[in-house]
């Protein structure tokens, strides 16, 4: 029997990414791949939003406590002098159609932008196991899409950071729970951890990871090499 | 933009002016490309966007350079701010933030777009406005005054010195844990604040 995991229209995430993670947001403190990752679960999750217009606000306000540091004499003269410029012309990026996504599913922004208009290019890395690099960051977090079949368990893994994954279609279960499109896990070393995709239709996410997955167990050594 | 001029307000330039408050002023800047509002914004906001800039790193220099451009596009954009959403120092505060990683993080900040069809919309808009975003920041600032001074310093670590939880534990020697639970336990006072009623 086949399970459609099709969510219905206006369902909510009820997994979300810890208050930490969306203060560094709301704050600026994290590097482009996680941003990624909590913007795109954002787009998601309405609750979210929420809490981070509330932050957004404490920093509004903080601004206001700060203690002011003067500005050398001709600033605001300078800037007054430039009130008439043209302002300078930003290329219009051409919006990316909401229609197909990734293999017919609809991505929010801003994941759909950063897919663009050709879509992931699937590189097999382990049976039943598919990734699409999004970016790399200074900041050594790289942002992919992978594509895990029904029913395929994951190698047993731990992390060498804490790690995040968004669902964007399908579900997987682990020792957290289960998760279905929206749905923000994150990892940190402590935890060792095998996700399972569901049955049904293959579970595709955005993956935030550090390095290559650190394989724990018997094929460790035989499969290493090839998570690069 | 109109450029219309400032000669239609009668009772001279500063009657008037000294009662404004910062949301009145973008507003003016944005109906009337008012040039002795925005002079007031810039005298209000940019020695706090450069101390701003200067704590997350910027150079003296650098943080000149980028509160101008945070200042002109306050001029430029002044349109788009709703004082339903936020604040002026609110709206502020987020333009210089994502100025300051384009600038000097030289990454993108990847948003979300607020017209996007897929955005999942919120179920009860209405409950948030309950107060308007100016007045939301004077009872915010009151309870930011009122927390503990180790949630307040670590909230200032975290808003200004561009650094995750991580690097503040790692910089305050504090466990990491501690460092979240203290800025959990202040935000569980200032949301109260920004979300309960009067
Ligand atoms: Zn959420």
């Amino acid at each position: 029997m086949s399970v459609s995991t099709a969510i219905p229209p206006g369902s909510m995430p009820s997994h979300h990414p810890d208050e930490a993670l969306l203060l560094d947001y709301a704050a600026g403190a994290l590097g482009e791949a996680e941003s990624l990752a909590v913007a795109t679960h954002l787009a998601l999750c309405p609750d979210c939003r929420h809490e981070v217009a509330d932050l957004e606000s404490v920093g509004g306000a903080m601004l206001e406590e700060i203690e002011p540091a003067p500005l050398s004499g001709d600033s605001r003269a300078a800037v007054m002098a430039r009130l008439d410029e043209a302002p300078p012309a930003t290329p219009r990026r051409r919006p990316v159609p909401v229609a197909p996504g990734v293999a017919g599913l609809p991505l929010p922004e801003p994941l759909r932008s950063y897919l663009g208009e050709t879509g992931p290019s699937w590189r097999r890395i382990m049976a039943g196991v598919a990734e699409h690099q999004i970016l790399a960051g200074p900041d050594g977090y790289r942002a992919v899409l992978l594509r895990i079949e029904p029913e395929i368990a994951m190698p047993v893994h731990t992390h060498r950071d804490r790690e995040h994954t968004l669902v964007l279609a399908g579900g997987f279960t682990d020792a957290f729970g289960h998760f279905l499109r929206g749905d923000f896990s994150s990892t940190d070393p402590s935890v060792t951890h095998q996700p399972v995709a569901d049955p049904g239709e293959p579970c595709i996410c955005l993956a935030i990871t550090t390095a290559p997955l650190r394989l724990t167990g018997r094929w460790a050594r035989f499969l290493n090499p090839f998570l690069r | 933009m109109g450029g219309s001029s400032d000669t239609s307000r009668a009772g001279g330039p500063a009657s008037g002016l000294e009662a404004r408050s910062l949301d009145d002023l973008v507003v003016d800047v944005a109906l009337r490309r008012d040039r002795q509002a925005f002079a007031r914004l810039f005298d209000h906001f940019a020695p706090r966007l450069k101390a701003y800039l200067a704590r997350s790193g910027a150079d003296q220099a650098t943080a000149e350079e980028v509160v101008q451009d945070v200042m002109l596009t306050l001029w430029r954009r002044a349109d788009q701010f709703d004082r339903a959403q936020a604040s002026a120092g609110t709206w502020i505060y987020t333009i210089a933030r994502n100025r300051r990683i384009d600038l000097l993080r030289r990454e993108r900040r990847p948003e979300i777009d607020p017209s996007d069809p897929l955005l999942t919309p919120t179920p009860d808009p209405a409950a948030d406005d309950a107060l308007m975003a100016g007045e939301r920041e004077q009872r915010l600032r009151a309870a930011l005054g009122q927390l503990p001074r180790e949630q307040a310093d670590l909230l200032r670590m975290a808003f200004f010195d561009d650094k995750p939880h991580s690097a503040i534990a790692a910089e305050t020697r504090l466990p990491l844990g501690t460092v979240k639970s203290r800025l959990r336990l202040a935000m569980v006072r200032l949301r109260k604040v920004l979300r309960d009623n009067p």
